[in-house]
């Protein structure tokens, strides 16, 4: 079964040809049918895989298939890896993308360009697969990049809209910023290691010293690529932008899958990074600080969509701080939880827009909770697994990771539970405004309200299911459980643990930890709906003036205000410069100078020419005479 | 023969050096300040002898008769110079009604 | 009968077809033009990818003055005589729906020139290098002034002015080594042979430097290059930019480093950061331009800095990079001019801002742009990215900074590109792109061609790669030892 993986990118790709060339002819039943249909055998051969890897002694294969670029000493071989973290990823990858397949048949069912969706959706698939299998950091880098080309095709998918279109170019962009560092990091590593395949950079790195000048250097170079694809402070502003998509996509490419590239990366270099415990620092640092930023604007946004989008920006931040103490496991523990309960999110929200007739702005919902009660029930799972309270799933991701950070520093642990009370918050804000109160929208709006049909609702239901219990996989020892996922895991951070500290914490303090964050939450919880349930609280319209730290929150402290003057306008005003001044008056003005110089000298000599033939023979003579004068005095 | 030529011989070479280059200053300056086409033309007739009477000068003193077979080749040359000059010049009469050379300064630029 | 000899002749005697009148003129020059390329692939089967020079022609030219015709292949110009066979077709197919008037001369114009870079690609005489150069140069001008737009001549003399000046200057570089031959010969070896001190081989770097750099071009010699883009018509454009340029990069190849290697030591970083300079000043200046055309000549001017610099950088990674990168420049270049071409010729304009939404009525149109659009912007699993990928690793292996500073152009590419597609292709339609007609027959044949291209060779480099792999280490390790040397 194993020897069969390079089957799973293949059929998202074969689904792919067959709904982009068909696209024109094939009719949206039998699109949407091929669609969900190949993400389908891809996770049935990856299930296939990961039970063949749980039973198997060795836990690492690499499947070779061609030998893509060489040129002298570089060898970039096109093959795969299978090992237990790529499997993990291939499930997730393909589970949730056919659930959000199969749901945004019903969802998309409406839409002009549903043939159009089908493909790049597929298309999106094949990237990520790749991005997860390769052996290799270079391909690794295609689908990296690929996902990029994805994002930006599906934010921009309704590109009539002309800022849709232009949060796709900010995307792309703001992710190629990361690319770049990524790929320096690439040319680093075949510097430094004469190859770019994980089975030979590992080892030798795990021989460096800790803290070796150019380990720090390649762990911030893919640090750099990590922020940009997962929208980490500062590179984060594209990813509240990227809701312009279609919801499902939002759920699949902006939530689950792809922005957890940047932690999937950097779980898989964990050796490099451990070895660099200033990048990793670095890590979280930026990551805490990701966290409370994008928490605080998710405080007072009013559109559903955007809430889940600072919330996921504000999540990755979770998930950066736990690689950035070494919780390797425990960050990618988020990570599949995280794809649970965020894909359900954005998919109930995308419910919800359906039921609304495309209105996202929370002002004018209320009192849907009985009209979309299926809808109401499954994101209210999602908000308490999110919120981090037990016994669903993101109490136990989160919690494993707040404890790693407790270890490491208290500090970042304080900051990092207001920062899960935060959460817990505008997550129950969210749900209060949209589903409790009162109806605030228009009567037509009133009179469509519909639940969904069932291509949309079960697949609610089966997320549901998997936020309630994703987290058992992951059940810690104090809790009674044996950490089924570290185990799986362990083959590949085994390096890393050996190098560094395990956790330490006593089991009193263990309780001690849990309590106070589930007790934090708890407490927003309740303060949220003191405030919006009992006191009906609404948010104001833009055209009142809001307190000036609420606008800021609302208006995203500016960061996209600050880009402009700081990077868009000045590269503007110097190209103009540029072209300008230096082309035109610069090199043109010489070059033309050249040009126009012999005009003017033959102006000047043409004017000895004067017709007058006493004149010529003047200078006849004078001619002579001078020759004369020449051949006698040699002068 | 002997005698004319033992006349000649005994008048001093450098009289007529001297009388060939006042000749042929008298033409430089005629061709320079003098306007009118054909007292130019004349000048440079008189330059031309002035170079003849040189080259017969110097035949005598050397007792060489080549310089006087080049004194013929200028004289042929000269003629059939004037001929085509004079045509010229008459020409340019014809189409200028004067033979002031500053009128013909349409050859420029 | 050899068969580059038949490869340079054939489309020589294609030339007339000028005399050709009749509405088939086209499909025939299109077919006449298939055959150097079947030729080419002829040759490529029995092509032995080491460093030897194969197909070997050499015949007495001018005897006294040791000038001979000698021309043969090995990876370098094999990998530039199949880019020149295998995009001449496409020039052609594309100029095809084009109302040129007089069409006989102008494909028998393309026809001559496809001759003149052949035998600039292949020669192995420095006189005839020479020649071929010229000769190529002869067509374009005609091409340009005769089919060009409104500015064409005022334009066309600058481009020839400048070129001919470039070119003068190598002549007399040309002139001089030959004269320093001890076999009175304009032979390639005997020039490699020449040890010359290294000031003088600094005049020589110099001296052909600046040929090269006019034609390809490196900043700060490029300023024809956007003004002559923009007036030449769009099959000029294509010839300019997908095969000319490469002349010189071939030309820096070949002769340029070789041939003056200490001058090369001495004046390489200069020239490899003037290449960085133009990277990044010609993308900063494609941000705000709104000219389509003037944008994208523009972004050349990036790429070919970056091709510049691989090679400049002197290490297998880089040239091997440029080899491929100039293929995959031209293909790109060439399928952009042409979506460029649809979209002006339709709209009658070339101003971006009148432009919009056209995606929503011809999305054929729209998804092969993207397509050629990803590949110039280097995405992976398209052409661009192989060639800028081993381009940068070049660079990289010289220094990493200024491998930082050239992979800039990944994000600006990025910028001006994609700032060009919405502008032109999203958002919303106005009163003049509601007409806009989708693609139609041989358009659409075109640009499949050359997304099919930009894919395939993004997916399966290799066999490509393979070709001038053996050429290129031994071309460097020569070089290299003789700078050892000294």
């Amino acid at each position: 079964m194993i020897n069969l993986v390079w089957l799973i990118p293949l059929f998202p790709l074969i689904g792919f040809l067959i709904n982009g060339l068909g696209r024109n002819i094939l009719p949206k039943s039998v699109v949407g049918f091929i669609g969900s249909l190949t993400i389908l055998l891809s996770f049935g051969v990856s299930l296939g895989i990961f039970f063949e890897l749980n039973a198997s002694e060795i836990k690492s294969f690499t499947i070779p298939l061609f030998d893509w670029i060489s040129a002298g000493t570089i060898l970039v071989p096109f093959s795969f890896l299978v090992d237990p973290l790529s499997t993990l990823m291939l499930l997730i990858v393909t589970g949730i993308g056919f659930l959000i397949h199969v749901y945004s048949t019903g969802y998309m069912h409406h839409d002009a360009g549903f043939n159009k969706f089908f493909s790049y959706l597929n298309l999106f698939i094949f990237f990520m697969l790749l991005l997860v299998l390769g052996s290799n950091y270079v391909i690794m880098f295609i689908g990296w990049e690929g996902v990029g080309l994805c994002s930006y095709l599906l934010i921009g998918f309704w590109f009539t809209n002309i800022s849709y279109a232009s949060a796709a170019k900010k995307a792309f962009v703001m992710n190629r910023i990361g690319d770049l560092g990524f790929l320096i990091a690439i040319f680093l590593l075949f510097s430094t290691f004469g190859s770019v395949e994980f089975s030979r950079i590992f080892p030798q790195a795990a021989q460096m010293a800790s803290g070796d000048n150019m380990l720090i250097l390649i762990t911030a170079l893919l640090f750099v690529g990590a922020i940009g694809k997962s929208a980490q402070l500062p590179l984060f502003t594209w990813l509240p932008d990227a809701m312009a998509g279609p919801t499902p996509v939002s759920a699949l490419i902006h939530a689950a899958t792809m922005v957890t590239a940047g932690i999937y990366m950097i779980a898989r270099s964990n050796i490099l990074f451990t070895l660099a415990p200033q990048t990793l620092s670095a890590v979280a640092f930026i990551g805490i600080a990701t966290a409370i930023v994008a928490a605080l604007i998710a405080l007072t946004q009013t559109d559903i969509k955007k809430v889940l989008a600072y919330s996921t920006v504000s999540q990755l931040g979770y998930m950066f701080l736990g690689l950035g103490v070494g919780a390797y496991t425990g960050a990618f523990f988020h990570v599949i939880t995280h794809a649970f309960f965020k894909a359900l999110l954005f998919l109930g929200a995308g419910s919800v827009i359906h039921a609304m007739s495309n209105e996202q702005d929370m002002r004018n919902m209320g009192g849907l909770k009985s009209k979309l009660s299926v809808t109401f029930l499954t994101m209210m799972i999602g908000t308490i697994a999110i919120a981090g309270l037990p016994p669903f799933s993101g109490f136990f991701s989160k919690d494993e990771i707040l404890a790693h950070v407790y270890e490491h520093n208290k500090l970042l642990w304080i900051v990092g539970v207001g920062g899960a009370m935060l959460t817990a918050f505008y997550m129950f804000r969210m749900m209060f405004l949209t589903f409790y109160g009162n109806f605030r929208g228009t009567p037509e709006q009133k009179h469509h309200l519909h639940e969904s049909p069932g291509s949309m609702t079960i697949p609610l239901i089966i997320l549901a299911v998997l936020s309630a219990i994703g987290g058992f996989i992951g059940l810690p020892e104090v809790l009674g459980g044996t950490h089924w996922l570290a185990n799986f895991l362990s083959p590949v951070f085994a390096v890393s643990t050996s190098k560094s500290v395990g956790l330490t914490l006593d089991h009193s303090t263990e309780f001690l930890l849990m309590g106070i964050s589930v007790a934090g939450a708890l407490a927003a919880a309740i303060f949220a709906y003191f405030k919006y349930v009992k006191r009906s609280h609404v948010p104001v319209p833009d055209s009142v003036p809001r307190p000036a730290l609420l606008n800021l929150s609302y208006n995203k402290f500016y960061f996209d205000e600050v880009y402009r003057a700081a990077f868009t306008r000045p590269l503007d005003a110097l190209s103009g410069f540029f072209f300008k001044v230096i082309d035109k008056l610069g090199i043109d003005g010489l070059v033309n100078g050249f040009g126009s110089g012999a005009t003017e000298a033959s102006k000047g000599f043409r004017l000895l020419q004067s017709g007058n033939t006493g004149f010529y023979i003047f200078m006849m003579v004078a001619g002579v005479v001078a020759l004369f004068v020449y051949g006698f005095y040699k002068i | 023969m002997e005698t004319v030529t033992q006349a000649l011989q005994g008048v001093p070479l450098n009289h007529y050096i001297l009388l060939s280059a006042i000749i042929f200053t008298i033409g430089v300056i005629g061709v320079l300040i003098r306007r009118n086409a054909i007292i130019i033309f004349m000048s440079v007739e008189l330059m031309l002898n002035a170079v003849n009477l040189l080259l017969t000068a110097f035949s005598v003193h050397h007792n060489d008769a080549s310089g006087q077979v080049f004194v013929f080749f200028i004289m042929a040359l000269a003629a059939a110079e004037v001929a085509v000059g004079l045509a010229i010049i008459v020409m340019i009469f014809r189409n200028t009604s004067s033979t002031d050379i500053n009128v013909l300064n349409k050859l420029k630029w | 009968m050899n068969l580059l000899l038949l490869i340079i002749l054939f489309p020589l005697l294609c030339t007339l077809l000028a005399f050709a009148k009749g509405p088939q003129l086209s499909r025939l020059s299109f077919a006449a033009s298939l055959v150097p390329l079947i030729f080419t692939f002829i040759a490529l089967g029995s092509f032995v990818p080491d460093a030897s020079t194969q197909f070997l022609v050499d015949y007495a030219w001018i005897d006294n003055f040791g000038i001979r015709f000698k021309l043969g292949m090995d990876g370098i110009s094999m990998m530039l005589v199949l880019l020149t066979n295998l995009l001449i077709p496409i020039i052609i197919l594309a100029s095809s729906k084009h109302p040129y008037k007089k069409p006989g001369a102008f494909y028998a114009l393309i026809f001559f020139m496809q001759s003149g870079l052949l035998l600039v690609f292949t020669a192995l005489d420095a006189f005839l290098f020479y020649v071929g150069w010229e000769a190529a140069l002869i067509p374009i001008y005609f091409i340009c002034a005769i089919w060009g737009g409104e500015n064409r001549i005022r334009v066309n003399l600058k481009f020839f002015i400048y070129t001919i000046a470039g070119s003068l200057i190598m002549l007399i570089a040309i002139i001089f080594l030959h004269l320093q031959t001890p076999d009175n010969s304009y032979d390639i070896q005997s020039f490699y042979a020449l040890n010359l001190p290294a000031n003088i081989q600094g005049w020589i770097f110099c001296a052909f430097f600046l040929a090269f750099a006019i034609k390809m071009p490196v900043f700060p010699f490029h300023t024809w290059q956007p003004d002559t883009y923009t007036e030449a018509p769009t099959a000029g454009t294509m010839l300019l930019s997908g095969i000319m340029l490469k002349m010189g990069i071939y030309g820096v190849i070949r002769w340029l480093i070789p041939v003056a290697p200490l001058g090369f030591a001495e004046w390489g970083q200069t020239a490899l950061i003037l290449s960085i300079t133009g990277i990044i000043y010609a993308s900063i200046i494609a941000f705000t331009q709104k000219d389509i055309k003037r944008l994208v000549a523009y972004s050349s001017i990036a790429h070919v800095g970056l091709i510049a610099a691989g090679i400049f950088a002197w290490n297998v990674q880089g040239v091997q990079g440029a080899m491929i990168q100039m293929l995959n420049h031209g293909i790109n270049v060439i399928g952009m001019f042409f979506v460029l071409d649809i979209i002006i010729r339709r709209l009658n304009t070339r101003q971006i801002e009148s432009m919009g939404g056209i995606a929503k009525v011809a999305p054929g149109l729209a998804i092969c742009f993207l397509i050629v659009l990803l590949g110039t912007v280097a995405l992976p699993l398209t052409n661009g990215f192989i060639g800028e990928f081993l381009l940068l690793i070049g660079v990289y292996n010289y220094n990493i900074w200024y491998s930082a500073i050239a992979g800039l152009t990944i994000i600006f590419g990025a910028v001006y590109m994609l700032r060009m597609y919405q502008q032109v292709m999203l958002g919303q339609l106005n009163e003049r792109t509601e007409t806009f007609q989708d693609i139609d027959g041989t358009e659409k044949t075109v640009l499949v061609i050359i997304c099919v291209l930009v894919i395939f060779i993004g997916v399966y480099p290799q066999p490509l790669l393979h070709i001038s792999e053996a050429a290129v280490s031994n071309l460097i390790e020569q070089v290299n030892q003789k700078i050892l040397v000294k």
